[in-house]
C-alpha cells in the first residue's frame, strides 16, 4: 500500500455545546436536539440517529424547551419568545413574544391545535396554532413563582404546571385552578423541574432529587422515590405509560416501571428498576423512542441507549450510541495551498500547514522545519453564528454562510503580510446557502440553497452572478445538504431525502440524478479523473456511480453482490468525507469520527469470515505473502477523534484530531464524581 | 484520672445587672454532706438540699440592709451566721467557719475574734493589723495538725502578703508572695508539715508556694519571702485572664473555671481538671452560657454559676499511676529498708507489666529511670543494671527522658546498656554521642570483649571479619580494601552503633574536634575497612537486622577528615589512609560523572518522548499494508 505522510493538527479547538432541550417526533421518527448555542439538530431515529439538518445558533438565543406539533417544531426560551424553525430553509420561520417574561417550558396539547408556555411572571399561556403563525387566547393562573415545567394531559383538558414547591393543575374548560403540594419540602425551597400528566397521575421530579407520583383529583401523594441527593431535572414517559425515565444532575438516568404487585394480578405499582449512568454532567432532556431512551446534558453528548439489552446478537441497534462529533465536517482544505480553515460558531481561523524537509521510517516523528501558522482569525459580523464555509483549493478565496447572508473574502498573500478583502455585490439570489464550495480550478464558487445551486464566477476583478441551477424533477421541499464537484464539469448535490442531483458544468444544466438509497447520504465524492461519484451512506453502504455512463460500476456492483463486512456495517459513526489519492486513482479516502479508511478498488472485498482490521496481521507477514492476505479496506485508527482527513496535493494526509480530554477539561466540573471505592 | 459527673442545676441566678455578677457570694457547706448554704449578694440566704435541687429553706433581711459577707452554718449552735451591712464593732470580712470548734470572724483591717467571744460583748475594741489601704483578697481556716490554721491574702501597695494565725500555740507570721501580683483566685491545702498555697494568675499560670507551719509559737513581725514553683502553664490565648478560679481538689488535681480549653475554639467556656504533676488536662465539662469566674468546691462536688444558673457537678480524683510508683520508691527510701537492686528489677517487671496505657508507661517509665539513676549516683554500690536494661527495651524511654541514664551507663562501663541506649534512643545529643565514641575508642579490645553485647550485631561484624580473613588470605595484593579489620570485634560492633545514630553535622563536628589523634586515625582505619567490606558487596551476604549503611560510613569519613584535616596531613602514620581515600574519592567522583551522563541520556529521551504526546502538530510517517 505505502507510506504516508501525516500532518497532525490538534489546534482545532472545537467544543461542542451543552444539549438543553430535546423532543422525539413520533409520527416523523425524527428527534430534535436544542444546545446552549442555541442551535437545533434533527436526528432520525429510522437511520441510526443520522444528523440530517442542523438550524445554526444564534447568539443570545437560548432555548428551554422544544415541542413538535405534526411536523412544525416549535422552540421557546428566556428570551421569552416562541419561535418556529423552518426546517426545510433551516433557519427561524418567525418569532413571538408571549409577554410573560422568560419562559420555562412549551407543550402543545394532543390534538396539536395549542400550545402552552410557562412563563416567568407565573402565568401559563395558551396560543392557538394557526398556519404560518400561533394567535394568543388566554392566560391562566397568574399569581407569582415561575412556572418551571408543563405537561398536558391526554384528554387535552387539563395542564399540570410545576412551580416552586407547588404544582398547579388547570382545568381547560372550566378555567379552574386546582393546587396540589403545596410545601414539598419542609427545609428548603424545591422546584419542580419537570411533570408528567399520565392518564391517572401526576408525575414530577424536583430539585430534592425525589420522584413523587401524585393522585390527580385528590392531590395526594402517592408513592416517593428518591432517586439522588441532587436534582432530578426531567421526566420522559413511554407511550404506553408503563415506563418511565428521570434524569438526574450526577448523570444518571433512572428508569421505573408499571409493574404487577402480585404476578398475574390487576394491581400495579410503579418500581425504580435500572440506573443508566452514561453521562458525566447533568442530563437535562430525556426523549423515549420506543426501544431506546435518548438522553443528553451539559457533557455535550447524546447518548441513545437501547433497552432491549438481553438481545443475543449484537447490531447497531442493540448497542449503545453516543454521539459526540458533528456528522459534517467544520474543516475545510486548500489541498493545493496548503491551508486549514476551521470553522467554529463565530468566528473562522485560516491555519497554514508546517512543512518538514526530513525523511524517516514508518512510525518516527519527522523534525517540523516551518511551524504551522495562523494567518487569519475572522470574526463573523452578526448575530448568526456560521452555517457553512470554504476555502478555494488555491487559498485565494474565502466565503462563509450565516442564515442572514453569505460573505466572500479575498485573500493576497505575500511573502509575510496577509490582506484581506471583501468581495462586494454578491447576488442577491444568494443570500444565504447550505453548503458552499469552490471549483478545483478556483474559478467558481457555488451555494446551494433549498431550491436551487447558484453558481458566482470569481476573477480577479470581483465575482459576477452565472446561472442558477435547478433540477430537472423539483421535488419540495428541497433542502440541499452536501455537494461535490469533479475537475469542474460536473457537480452533485445530495438532499435531505436521499435525492442525489448532478449537473454538467460546462454546459450548465441539470446532467442526471442517482437512484434514492434508503438511508441518508452521509458523504460523497466525485473521482478527478474517472468522473464516478462515490456515495456513503448513513447505514454505510457505499456506492459508486458513473457520471458519464449514468450507472453504477462494475465496482458498486460486485460491493452490493458480495455484501460489506459486517465490522464496516457496524461502525456508529457515519463517514464524513470522501477524498481521493492524486497519486493512485484506485484509492478513495474516507473518515469517520474514529478510523480514517484507504479503500484500494484494485483489491478484493473482505469476504464474510477473513478478518476486517488486518494491518497489524499483514505487518507480521513477510512482504511476498501480504498480496495474498490483504484486502481492499486498509483502515487506521492511529488517530481519534478525527474532525477532517484530508490528502494535499503532495500525496500528504492532512488528519485534525481533537482530543476527548481536551473537551472534557473544557466542560463545567459536574456535581458528583466518583470516586474509587465510594 | 480525675473525672467530671453529669451536671444538675441547681438553681436558677439572679444575675445582677449587666450581667458581670453572678448574684452568689458564696456557697459553704451546711448541716451535712448533702446541703450547701447558698448565699445571694443581694438580701437572702438559702439552704438547699443538693441531691433533691430543692430549697430547705430562705432567709431575706430587712429591705434596705444587704447580706455583706456567706453565710456559714454553725455546727456547734446548729445555727446559721450571716452578716449584714459589714457592722459589728468594726467591719467584717468574713465569718470563717472552723472544723469541730467555734467559728472565727475576721475583720477588714485583719483583727481575728472568735464567733462567741464577739457574741458575748459585741461592742469590744478591735485592733487594727492592717493599714488602712489594704484590702482582703481571700481567707481561709485549714486544719493542720489537728489544729485550725487562719490565712488570708492581703493586697496592698502592689505587694501582696500572706497572713497565717495559729490559736494553739498562738503565732503568727507574715510571707511575700513572690512576683507582687495579686492572684485571680486561691486556693489551700494542708500537707506534711505545712499548707500548700495554690495561686492562679491571670497570665494564666498556677503557682504552688508550700507554707510551712513551724512548731514553736510567737509572733514573727518580720515579712518573710514565700518562694513559689510554678505547676501549670496554661494557654490563655490573647490578652489576660479576666475572671477565673481554681479550687486544688487533691495534690496533683486542680479544678479551674474561666480558663481556656487547649483545643477548643474561643468563646466556650469549660470547667477542666489539671493534673498538676504531668501537666496533662484529665476531664473538661463545657459551660453553657457566661462564666463569671466563680468556682467552689464542697463535699466531692464542683459549684459553678454559669448563664442562669447554679450547676452542680460532682467529681472524682484518683492517684494517677506513676504518682502511686514514685511515691513507692520514695517511701522504701525514706523508711530506710532500702531496696536492693534485684527487688527493684522484680518492681519494674511487675511494673512494666502491669501498664497497657502507651502514654502512661512513657511519662511513668521515664519517672522511674530518672529516680533509679539519681539513686545510682546517691548510692555508689547501688546499680540496677538488668532493671535499666528492662527499661530501655520496653522501647518508652528517651534520651530526653532520663538525660543521665546514658552517662551514668559510660560511668560505670556498661557497654551493654550503652549499646541499647544508642540502638533505642532517637534523640542523642551530638556530644553524648561523641564522649561514647571517645570511651569506645579508648576502652582496650580485651576489656571489651568480655562485655556480652547484642548478638545479631555481633554476628555481623563477625561475619564481615571472616570474610575478610578469607578474602585476604588468597589475595595479598596491594589493593587496601583488602585490610585486616584494625579494631577488636566488640569494639566494632559498638562503633557500629556510632555510626547509626542520628546527628546533625555542623553540631557533631565540633564535637569531633575533641578526638585525639590516635582516635581519629583508628576509627579513620575502621571506616575504611568498613567501607572496603561494603565496595566489595560482602556485607550483603551478611545478614543483620540492624547495619550502618554506606552513605552513613562515607558521611562519618567526611565529617572525621573535615574535623581534623591538619592534623592528619602532619600525622606521618596517617599518610597511607589519606593516599588511600584519596583513591576512594577519585573512583567516586569517576563513577558518578558516568551516572551523571547516562541520566542526561535518559532525560533526553524521555523530553523526545514527551514532546510527541503532547504537541499540537506534528508531521509523522505512516505505513499502511
Amino acid at each position: 500500500m505505502g507510506e504516508f505522510t501525516v500532518h497532525r493538527v490538534r489546534f482545532f479547538h472545537y467544543m461542542p455545546s451543552g444539549i438543553c432541550a430535546m423532543a422525539f417526533n413520533r409520527r416523523t421518527e425524527r428527534l430534535a436536539v436544542a444546545r446552549t448555542d442555541g442551535s437545533v439538530e434533527l436526528y432520525s431515529r429510522t437511520d441510526h440517529f443520522f444528523q440530517e439538518k442542523v438550524v445554526p445558533g444564534r447568539q443570545q438565543r437560548s432555548i428551554q424547551a422544544l415541542c413538535w406539533v405534526g411536523k412544525r417544531l416549535f422552540g421557546a426560551g428566556l428570551s421569552g419568545e416562541i419561535a418556529e424553525f423552518d426546517l426545510d430553509n433551516l433557519r427561524l420561520k418567525f418569532s413571538q413574544d408571549a409577554y410573560g417574561g422568560p419562559i420555562w417550558s412549551i407543550v402543545c396539547n394532543p390534538q396539536g391545535t395549542h400550545l402552552a408556555a410557562g412563563c416567568e411572571d407565573g402565568t401559563v399561556k395558551l396560543f392557538e396554532i394557526l398556519e404560518d403563525q400561533i394567535r394568543f387566547e388566554r392566560n391562566m393562573g397568574g399569581q407569582k413563582g415561575r412556572i418551571i415545567s408543563l405537561a398536558w394531559h391526554s384528554s387535552g383538558t387539563k395542564i399540570a404546571a410545576g412551580m416552586i414547591d407547588m404544582i398547579k393543575v388547570f382545568d381547560l374548560d372550566s378555567g379552574e385552578l386546582r393546587s396540589r403540594g403545596s410545601r414539598m419540602q419542609q427545609s428548603q425551597e424545591c422546584v419542580v423541574w419537570s411533570v408528567l400528566f399520565l392518564s391517572d397521575i401526576i408525575v414530577s421530579g424536583d430539585s430534592a432529587g425525589k420522584v413523587k407520583m401524585w393522585d390527580v383529583n385528590t392531590g395526594t401523594l402517592i408513592k416517593n422515590h428518591q432517586v439522588t441527593e441532587w436534582d432530578v431535572l426531567t421526566l420522559s414517559v413511554s407511550q404506553d405509560e408503563t415506563s418511565l425515565f428521570a434524569g438526574t444532575s450526577e448523570g444518571t438516568v433512572v428508569q421505573f416501571q408499571l409493574l404487577d404487585v402480585v404476578l398475574g394480578q390487576e394491581e400495579k405499582e410503579w418500581v425504580r428498576t435500572r440506573t443508566f449512568k452514561n453521562h458525566t454532567h447533568d442530563v437535562i432532556a430525556l426523549a423515549e423512542a420506543d426501544t431506546v431512551i435518548i438522553s443528553g446534558g451539559m457533557d455535550t453528548q447524546l447518548v441513545v441507549r437501547p433497552l432491549l439489552d438481553k438481545l443475543d446478537f449484537k447490531s447497531r441497534d442493540s448497542s449503545l450510541l453516543k454521539i459526540l462529533f458533528p456528522q459534517r465536517s467544520l474543516v475545510s482544505c486548500a489541498k493545493k495551498a496548503g491551508l486549514l480553515l476551521f470553522q467554529y460558531p463565530t468566528h473562522l481561523e485560516l491555519w497554514r500547514l508546517g512543512d518538514t524537509e526530513g525523511h524517516g521510517p514508518p512510525g518516527c516523528i519527522l523534525p517540523v522545519s516551518r511551524n504551522p501558522e495562523k494567518l487569519l482569525h475572522l470574526k463573523i459580523k452578526g448575530e448568526d453564528h456560521v452555517c457553512c464555509s470554504a476555502v478555494a483549493p488555491c487559498g485565494e478565496w474565502i466565503a462563509y454562510s450565516t442564515t442572514s447572508g453569505i460573505r466572500l473574502y479575498r485573500l493576497q498573500r505575500d511573502n509575510k503580510n496577509v490582506s484581506i478583502t471583501k468581495v462586494p455585490k454578491l447576488p442577491k439570489v444568494l443570500r444565504h446557502a447550505h453548503q458552499l464550495c469552490f471549483s478545483p480550478d478556483s474559478s467558481h464558487l457555488y451555494g446551494t440553497t433549498s431550491s436551487a445551486v447558484h453558481v458566482v464566477a470569481l476573477t480577479s476583478a470581483g465575482c459576477k452572478f452565472e446561472h442558477s441551477l435547478k433540477p430537472n424533477s423539483c421535488v419540495e421541499p428541497f433542502g440541499n445538504e452536501s455537494q461535490e464537484i469533479s475537475d469542474g464539469k460536473f457537480l452533485a448535490s445530495a438532499n435531505s431525502n436521499s435525492e442525489i442531483h448532478i449537473y454538467n458544468m460546462h454546459k450548465l444544466k441539470a446532467h442526471c440524478t442517482v437512484p434514492v438509497y434508503r438511508s441518508g447520504v452521509s458523504a460523497m465524492g466525485i473521482h478527478p479523473e474517472t468522473n464516478n461519484l462515490v456515495i456513503v451512506h448513513a447505514d454505510h453502504q457505499i456506492f459508486e456511480f458513473s457520471i458519464e455512463q449514468m450507472q453504477y460500476t462494475d465496482w458498486s456492483r460486485r460491493v452490493q453482490k458480495e455484501g460489506l463486512h459486517h465490522v464496516w456495517l457496524e461502525r456508529d459513526t457515519p463517514v464524513i468525507n470522501v477524498t481521493f489519492n492524486p497519486q493512485n486513482p484506485n484509492h478513495v479516502i474516507l473518515h469517520d469520527s474514529y478510523m480514517f479508511c484507504i479503500i484500494d478498488q484494485s483489491l478484493p472485498l473482505p469476504d464474510r469470515k477473513s478478518q476486517f482490521h488486518n494491518q497489524l496481521t499483514l505487518k507480521s507477514l513477510p512482504e511476498a505473502e501480504r498480496l495474498k492476505h490483504s484486502h481492499a479496506f486498509k483502515e487506521c485508527k492511529l488517530y481519534q477523534p478525527l474532525l477532517c482527513v484530508d490528502m494535499l496535493e503532495n500525496q500528504s494526509l492532512v488528519v485534525v484530531e481533537r482530543p476527548l480530554l481536551d473537551i472534557t477539561t473544557n466542560l463545567p466540573a459536574p456535581v458528583r464524581q466518583k470516586k474509587f471505592a465510594t | 484520672m480525675a473525672a467530671l459527673y453529669e451536671a444538675t442545676t441547681l438553681c436558677v441566678l439572679n444575675v445582677g445587672p449587666g450581667g458581670s455578677d453572678s448574684g452568689i457570694s458564696g456557697i459553704e457547706p451546711s448541716a451535712d454532706d448533702d446541703q450547701v448554704v447558698v448565699t445571694d449578694s443581694a438580701r437572702s440566704v438559702t439552704v438547699y438540699k443538693v441531691s433533691d435541687k430543692k430549697a430547705l429553706g430562705s432567709w431575706t433581711v430587712k429591705q434596705g440592709q444587704t447580706v455583706t459577707c456567706p453565710a456559714i452554718y454553725n455546727p456547734q449552735t446548729s445555727e446559721y451566721v450571716v452578716v449584714t451591712d459589714s457592722k459589728v464593732s468594726a467591719d467584717v470580712w468574713r465569718v470563717l467557719s472552723v472544723p469541730d470548734s467555734e467559728p472565727l470572724v475576721l475583720f477588714q483591717r485583719g483583727a481575728v475574734r472568735r464567733l462567741d467571744t464577739l457574741l458575748a460583748d459585741p461592742q469590744q475594741p478591735v485592733e487594727n493589723v492592717l493599714p488602712e489601704e489594704a484590702v482582703i483578697r481571700w481567707s481561709a481556716v485549714l486544719n493542720v495538725e489537728q489544729q485550725p490554721c487562719l490565712m488570708f491574702l492581703s493586697e496592698q501597695k502592689g505587694e501582696t502578703l500572706l497572713l497565717m494565725q495559729r490559736r494553739h500555740p498562738d503565732s503568727a507570721a507574715r510571707y511575700r508572695l513572690e512576683g507582687g501580683e495579686a492572684p485571680l483566685s486561691c486556693s489551700a491545702l494542708p500537707c506534711d508539715g505545712g499548707v500548700r498555697l495554690f495561686c492562679l494568675y491571670s497570665s494564666g499560670s498556677v503557682y504552688e508556694s508550700v507554707v510551712p507551719i513551724r512548731g514553736a509559737g510567737g509572733v514573727v513581725e518580720e515579712v518573710q519571702p514565700l518562694p513559689r514553683t510554678l505547676l501549670l502553664n496554661l494557654p490563655v490565648g490573647e490578652g489576660k485572664l479576666e475572671s477565673a478560679s481554681a479550687v486544688s481538689l487533691d495534690d496533683a488535681h486542680v479544678a479551674l473555671v474561666g480558663v481556656p480549653h487547649p483545643s477548643a475554639g474561643p468563646g466556650k467556656d469549660f470547667l477542666c481538671i489539671w493534673n498538676t504533676n504531668f501537666q496533662t488536662l484529665q476531664a473538661a465539662k463545657e459551660m453553657a452560657g457566661r462564666i463569671y469566674g466563680q468556682l467552689w468546691c464542697s463535699c466531692g462536688k464542683l459549684y459553678v454559676p454559669h448563664g442562669k444558673s447554679l450547676s452542680v457537678i460532682p467529681f472524682k480524683c484518683q492517684k494517677s499511676s506513676l504518682a502511686a510508683a514514685m511515691g513507692k520508691l520514695r517511701q522504701a527510701g525514706s523508711n530506710g529498708t532500702i531496696a536492693s537492686a534485684e527487688e527493684v528489677q522484680k518492681k519494674v517487671s511487675a511494673f512494666l507489666s502491669n501498664l497497657k496505657n502507651l502514654h502512661v508507661i512513657q511519662v511513668a517509665a521515664g519517672g522511674l529511670a530518672s529516680v533509679l539513676v539519681s539513686r545510682c549516683q546517691e548510692q555508689p554500690g547501688f546499680y540496677p543494671h538488668s532493671a535499666l536494661v528492662q527499661l530501655v527495651h520496653s522501647q518508652c524511654l528517651s534520651y530526653s527522658v532520663c538525660p543521665h541514664l546514658l552517662t551514668l551507663a559510660l560511668e560505670k562501663k556498661d557497654y551493654a546498656l550503652c549499646q541499647f541506649c544508642l540502638q533505642v534512643f532517637p534523640d542523642i545529643p551530638e556530644a553524648v554521642a561523641c564522649s561514647c565514641l571517645k570511651a569506645f575508642l579508648s576502652e582496650s579490645d580485651g576489656t571489651l570483649d568480655t562485655v556480652s553485647l547484642e548478638r545479631d550485631s555481633v554476628a555481623f561484624v563477625e561475619g564481615l571479619i571472616a570474610n575478610s580473613t578469607q578474602e585476604g588470605g588468597e589475595t595479598q595484593s596491594s589493593m587496601p580494601l583488602d585490610m585486616k579489620c584494625p579494631v577488636g570485634l566488640h569494639k566494632a560492633v559498638l562503633l557500629n552503633e556510632i555510626l547509626q545514630v542520628a546527628y546533625s553535622d555542623c553540631f557533631l563536628l565540633l564535637h569531633l574536634k575533641t578526638l585525639s589523634a590516635p582516635q581519629v586515625i583508628l576509627f579513620l582505619q575502621y571506616l575504611q575497612f568498613l567501607y572496603g567490606k561494603y565496595s566489595q558487596d560482602l556485607h550483603t551476604q551478611v545478614s543483620a537486622l540492624r547495619s550502618p549503611a554506606m552513605t552513613q560510613i562515607l558521611d562519618w569519613i567526611c565529617l572525621l577528615v573535615d574535623a581534623h584535616f591538619t592534623v592528619l596531613v602532619m600525622a606521618p602514620e596517617a599518610r597511607e589512609l589519606l593516599s588511600h581515600l584519596h583513591k576512594v574519592v577519585r573512583l567516586q567522583v569517576k563513577v558518578f560523572s558516568e551516572l551523571g551522563k547516562i541520566e542526561g541520556c535518559l532525560q533526553a529521551l524521555q523530553k523526545a518522548k514527551q514532546s510527541g504526546d503532547v504537541c499540537q502538530y506534528s508531521i509523522e510517517v505512516i505505513e499502511l499494508f
